[in-house]
């Protein structure tokens, strides 16, 4: 294996490795939910990304041929961290905030819509339940 | 010098890995404890393809793929669960 490249690597793995210390330790040193959900988006693009390609890499130098297993992964957590932070922060909204204090008026006919599952103007959704089931 | 990156790595992610174990066990509400399982699943699969760029095989590459899959899947259902208190309606 060439120098440069391994050398490359290497840096990469550090630099993977360093991205995900920081942003676990971001985890045990900010103070509420809502900036700690900030935290864990450094590890899981630019750390796991780093250690990934590494991984590309050295099992291009090492077999030959080019794959983009590697790549599956990357796009998968790329794909699904959003909606993962989405789901956390509604639910911690639903069991720590309290709508009538923390947040401003929604300015329309119903609340916002993490604590008024109803929706606008008496939609109730069970009743399309009773109606399928007649 | 590859393997000195990638003791250095493991190092990393260990420590990475008791950080998360520390929020799970004392965060002080629930989200905090899902938050910490989703961050626990990426660093397991740091973890995971670290090792196989040690071993020099492809193999560990589908236990990767797999953790990436039901760490997802697992936090939707935790969150799922505590919004609609049901993961299926």
């Amino acid at each position: 294996m060439p120098f440069f490249v391994e050398v490359i690597i290497s840096l990469l793995i550090v630099i993977g490795g360093l991205f995900l210390l920081i942003g676990s330790f971001g985890m045990i040193k900010l103070k509420d939910l809502l900036p700690r959900l900030h935290a864990p988006t450094k590890a899981s693009t630019v750390g796991l990304g780093g250690i990934l390609i590494a991984s590309m890499l050295f099992f291009w130098i090492e077999r030959g041929h080019f794959t983009i297993h590697e790549l599956l992964i990357t796009l998968f957590i790329f794909l699904t961290a959003p909606i993962t932070a989405n789901l956390i922060a509604k639910a911690y909204m639903l069991l720590n905030v309290d709508p009538n204090k923390d947040l401003p008026p929604s300015k329309q006919n119903e609340g916002w819509a993490t604590f008024d599952p109803v929706g606008p103007e008496g939609y109730d959704p069970s009743e399309e339940y009773k109606e399928k089931e007649t | 010098m590859i393997e000195y990156a990638l003791n250095f790595g493991f190092v990393c992610v260990a420590l990475a890995l008791l950080m998360n174990l520390y929020r799970l066990t004392v965060g002080p509400t629930t989200a905090d404890r899902v938050l910490a399982v989703d961050t626990m699943a990426i660093n397991a699969i740091a973890l995971l393809v670290l090792f196989g760029i040690g071993q020099a095989t492809a193999m560990y590459f589908e236990g990767a793929l797999l953790f990436a899959m039901f760490g997802f899947v697992s936090t939707v259902a935790y969150c799922k669960f505590v919004l609609r208190g049901d993961i299926i309606e």
